[in-house]
């Protein structure tokens, strides 16, 4: 199955593991992924919060780009994929909007006509490849690990633009995926809160409380990782973990993987080629309950 | 119990979450206590579970009654107009705000039961009552009304355009519930914040048009515990009952304090940043963005952040030195141009 892919900034930054091993399991799950090379950074909400015209235009442009390579477009980042989403829930709602930004790139070469649709490899997952495959790849059940999923925000709110009212099941996708690979998944109440990223600059002590508290949590209630569709929750749980720590005076060393990590382990990936060597939170001792080393 | 006669009726599991000051729950509540959120202003309450044969089309609020009616007169719950008004049935319905009188039953039924208990970031009166002190401190602090000097000449009045009107309607119809403040995940953590109504209720009165003191309300909300403390969860938005979207109006205030020059915040100089790489290579360069949102003079705010970039950098996390530019960032640029605004 053909996909333009979005990999946002991230993930060719501050988290290069997430696209070596999001770019590595597609082939196994039968993606084709076609790199939107020339596609700009969503803004992040950032941009568009001061200019409303700006994150329309420069996400018209990407979500042309994808139009113009068949209309699929998939992301790794649950930021990317709110952004977009809502942009093109936007566009339907206010077709002004559009054609404001359309007069924008259209000397750029480019026009949107509103088809692209964007999705989160987590939900493509579900909706595109389908259970059934995903079950006949599966060569390593991660039997034994204790998985507490951590959604963030940007993949379950506002539901309106992210289509979860039409499909609430969205909500439970990684609850679904960590029983479908064989782990055993923790329920706690942080898993669709915030990891307080964004507030990382303004309020730092604040930002890392809030992330940690939902750590805690989890580990609290048994998890051996945690597993997260976004990098950016990713770089504030794994990264700041150390601190988060500090802030709120508690121990936490619970590893945090990356949605296509911990999926490739399943696909019989090995945890270098996953680049699970390279977190800030150690993943080795989650690593040796599925007999794996890293 | 079956209004009208005609209708089906359902048998509904509620757990109620219990909590007496008086401390008749007090041994009870260690029992079957949820997580002790580090968080939380609220102590841990005791569950407790009714079954009540309600028409299908009943709401959360029906079933309290029916059980604080005839089967347990000692559970407290706080309810007046029963119609989405009065915002007073605020509580938290299967781990969300909710107005218990809007919420059917049959939606929030979730194996089999549902669970109500006051918020755990707001302290608890009694059971389902909780307090709005936090709440209405928060309002105001914002200086929930039209400030206008000199007052209109007598007998007559001032006009406004409907523009300019239709511009508030939305923070207008909020009821004061407390959902979005209840559920926002920046005040769970920081109760210096002053929390979405409030600033949603500030947006109302900074951008009227009557309102002389503009100026002055942006310059205190860019403060501490203002605009720039919100998290961007959207938590306020999907919870509150009315559709006022409190971080829209959070996001307006913001773009008003930048335009009116409140740009000396962290808040302002991340935007920037994240602007000048974004036109510049077509990406966000991390590497710079930390750094020049906390302020390059910002010694001890850049020292807070030292230890994790350390940490990031011998897990090989650290973004390419060297930034990279995306192909075809001509037209990046060409849209900054166009439509960057203060971007430019
Ligand atoms: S939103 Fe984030 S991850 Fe997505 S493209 Fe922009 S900076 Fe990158
Ligand atoms: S949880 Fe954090 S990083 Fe993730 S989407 Fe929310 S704010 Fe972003
Ligand atoms: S978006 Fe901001 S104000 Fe709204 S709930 Fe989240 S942190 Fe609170
Ligand atoms: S903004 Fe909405 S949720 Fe908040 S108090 Fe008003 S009506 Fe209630
Ligand atoms: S009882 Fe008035 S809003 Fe629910």
């Amino acid at each position: 199955m053909k996909v333009a892919f979005h990999p946002g900034c991230v993930s060719k930054g501050a988290c290069p593991e997430l696209y070596v091993s999001a770019t590595k399991i597609a082939g196994t799950l039968g993606l084709e992924l076609q790199e939107l090379t020339e596609a700009p950074c969503t803004g992040a909400g950032v941009l568009s919060e001061q200019n409303p015209d700006l994150g329309d235009s420069l996400n018209a442009l990407t979500l042309a780009m994808a139009e113009s390579m068949g209309g699929n477009l998939m992301t790794i980042c649950s930021t990317c994929q709110g952004v977009l989403s809502s942009v093109n829930h936007t566009f339907e709602k206010k077709p002004e909007r559009l054609e404001k930004a359309n007069k924008t790139i259209a000397d750029q070469g480019y026009t949107y006509k509103g088809t692209t649709k964007v999705k989160h490899l987590l939900w493509m997952l579900f909706e595109d490849i389908g259970v059934d495959k995903l079950k006949s790849v599966i060569k390593r059940k991660l039997t034994g690990l204790k998985i507490a999923p951590f959604y963030g925000c940007y993949i379950l709110r506002p539901s309106d633009s992210l289509g979860l009212k039409e499909r609430p099941e969205r909500k439970t996708y990684l609850e679904q995926l960590i029983e479908l690979l064989g782990a055993e998944r923790v329920d706690y109440t942080g898993s669709g809160k915030c990891c307080g990223f964004p507030m990382l600059t303004f309020n730092r002590d604040k930002s890392l409380a809030m992330g940690g508290n939902h750590i805690l949590e989890a580990k609290e209630k048994g998890a051996d990782a945690m597993v997260t569709p976004c990098p950016l929750c990713h770089l504030n749980l794994d990264g700041q973990q150390p601190d988060a720590a500090l802030a709120i005076s508690r121990p936490l060393e619970t590893p945090i993987f990356h949605l296509p990590q911990l999926l490739g382990l399943a696909l019989g990936f090995s945890p270098e080629e996953l680049r699970l060597n390279h977190h800030v939170v150690s993943t080795k001792r989650a690593l040796e309950k599925v007999e794996l080393k890293v | 119990m079956e209004a009208g006669g005609s209708h089906v009726l359902m048998k509904f599991t509620i757990e109620v979450g219990r909590y007496n000051p008086e401390g008749t729950y007090a041994d009870d509540a260690k029992q079957g206590a949820p997580y002790p959120a580090p968080w939380a202003s609220s102590p841990p309450r005791r569950y407790q579970s009714y079954e009540v044969d309600l028409p299908e089309h009943a709401v959360v609020l029906d079933a309290l009654i029916e059980i604080r009616e005839y089967q347990d007169e000692s559970v407290a719950v706080r309810c007046a107009c029963r119609s989405a008004i009065c915002g007073s049935c605020a509580m938290w319905v299967n781990g969300h705000a909710h107005l218990a009188c809007k919420s059917k039953l049959q939606e929030f039924t979730k194996d089999g039961k549902t669970r109500v208990e006051s918020p755990p970031s707001m302290p608890v009166i009694r059971d389902l009552v909780w307090d709005m002190k936090p709440f209405w401190d928060n309002h105001r602090r914002v200086t929930p009304w039209l400030e206008n000097k000199p007052l209109p000449p007598p007998m007559q009045e001032y006009r406004v355009t409907n523009e300019a009107m239709e511009e508030l309607i939305q923070e207008v119809t909020c009821i004061s519930c407390g959902c979005c403040l209840m559920d926002c995940e920046s005040f769970a953590v920081n109760k210096d914040f002053m929390g979405p109504h409030a600033l949603a209720k500030a947006y109302r009165y900074a951008a009227d048009p009557r309102d002389d003191e503009t100026q002055k309300r942006l310059g205190e909300y860019s403060q501490q515990g203002g605009v720039w403390d919100c998290t961007h969860c959207f938590e306020c938005v999907q919870q509150c009952p009315k559709g006022v979207e409190p971080l829209e109006q959070i996001l307006k205030l913001r773009r008003m304090a930048v335009n009116a020059g409140y740009t000396h915040n962290a808040g302002t100089r991340h935007a920037d940043a994240f602007a000048e790489s974004v036109k510049h290579s077509g990406r966000l360069n991390e590497l710079t963005l930390l750094p020049k949102s906390v302020g390059f003079f910002n010694v001890l705010g850049q020292l807070a952040t030292l230890p994790s970039a350390f940490n990031m950098i011998r897990a090989g996390k650290l973004p390419p030195i060297i930034h990279k530019t995306i192909p075809g960032v001509k037209r990046i640029k060409a849209i900054f141009d166009r439509v960057g605004g203060r971007f430019k």
